[in-house]
């Protein structure tokens, strides 16, 4: 399988405190890859690394055969908006806007008008199970409704790679599934490689292959010689 | 859990009479289940059979048994196998992954690759139930929920014990 998007010997600081000591990875074309860790290993850095949000201090960032991280903030920030999607813990809903214009808003800051992009975020009602709740502001939804509003938003762009950190995080067991089974389901469909970083198991599991942080480095979980 | 690799796992550290070996199973690994007497003489005597183990001269004594045991190079390789095989990840694995760990700390073998490689049988499972929840019928993901949720417990104790490695060590072989 090849790489789509690949870090290479990544560090990263804040100020003293190191949280990523020379990360390498690559991601498979397509592939859903789960990121685990102990809290403050460096997996959320790692993700906002790859993602072009933060800069390595040293390091590279590759995304399909290009260097990401010496890219000017302008065409980094074009680059997650064109070919970049994001789910997060909390789904950062903007509150002033309805669930549907929630959901069309990648599209709509990509420049496409208003009525075609309403258009294009209708059905993700359907798919995900949200009918009769697109014009619900955020406070009006449950945080699973919310959630797959969310995740509708990350997708509707069909990016090349969807960036979900811990995107179960605050739901109940069973909305968490619901959410998972959506996400995976429709990655799939789509061939969007996923970045799941996440510190539960059962939402590992609905990865292809998971690496463990630890330290600020990457792990591959290989077995032990005798 | 394995008593006579066990055993053979705590004959690794020195040759031990099966009094002593007995004393330091029943005291890490009995958990309030003493080893019957018996239960060790026959466990040494089929190691010795088997060439996993010598059993020196017989010494003077009280008690039934005063020879000493001495692991051979292939018991050694056999408790190296052992640690190193990740065990079928089933729930309720606590007694062969505890024994496994403290085992493995007392032999300064590497117990953290050993836990690795249960962590990712455990999510290989993991991954096959997840599997078999999305294709099957409300009965099978009721089961399959079942292994889930035993199989994340085991993976928490495996990631705490992890951390906490290097404190256990200390204290497993003082």
């Amino acid at each position: 399988m090849s790489a789509i998007i690949e870090a290479r010997g990544v560090v990263k600081s804040f100020g003293p405190t190191p949280a990523l000591r020379g990360a390498t990875i690559a991601v498979g074309q397509g592939e859903i890859l789960a990121v685990m860790g102990p809290s403050g290993s460096g997996k959320s850095t790692l993700l906002h690394c790859l993602a072009g949000i933060l800069v390595p201090d040293r390091g590279e960032v590759w995304f399909g055969g290009q260097r990401l991280d010496s890219l000017r903030e302008n065409r980094r920030s074009e680059l997650r908006r064109d070919r970049f999607g994001f789910v997060f813990q909390f789904g950062q809903l903007v509150p002033e806007l309805t669930a549907e214009e929630n959901v069309a808003l990648p599209l709509l800051l990509g420049g496409t008008r208003r009525k075609p992009a309403l258009a294009e975020a209708r059905p993700w009602f359907g798919r995900l199970g949200l009918d009769g709740l697109e014009d619900r502001r955020s406070g009006e939804l449950s945080g699973g409704q919310a959630q797959r509003v969310a995740l509708a938003r990350g997708l509707i762009g069909r990016p090349e790679v969807l960036f979900a950190d811990e995107p179960t995080g605050s739901l109940d067991s069973v909305s968490g599934e619901l959410v998972m089974n959506l996400l995976t389901a429709t990655a799939r469909e789509q061939a969007s490689t996923v970045i799941l970083v996440t510190h539960d198991a059962r939402v590992a599991a609905y990865a292809d292959r998971e690496v463990v942080v630890r330290d600020g480095t990457v792990s591959s979980l290989t077995g032990a010689t005798p | 859990m394995s008593v006579p690799l066990t055993l053979l796992g705590l004959l690794e550290r020195e040759p031990s009479h099966g009094y002593d070996l007995k004393r330091d199973y029943d005291t890490y690994f009995g958990r309030g289940k003493p080893l019957p007497y018996g239960q060790v003489y026959a466990t040494l005597s089929r190691l010795a059979r088997d060439g996993k183990a010598i059993a020196g001269p017989a010494e003077h004594g009280e008690g039934p048994d005063r020879k000493r045991y001495t692991i051979t190079e292939a018991g050694i390789a056999d408790v190296g196998h052992w640690l190193a095989e990740p065990a079928p990840p089933e729930p309720h694995l606590q007694t062969v992954l505890f024994a496994k760990v403290v085992l493995a700390l007392m032999l300064g073998r590497p117990a953290a690759g050993y836990l690795d490689a249960q962590r990712a049988a455990h999510l290989q499972r993991m991954r096959e139930l997840t599997e078999l929840k999305r294709r099957g019928e409300v009965v099978d993901t009721l089961l399959a929920d079942y292994g889930l949720y035993h199989l994340e417990a085991d993976l928490r104790w495996i990631d705490h014990t992890a951390a906490r490695l290097d404190v256990l060590g200390r204290e497993v072989r003082q």
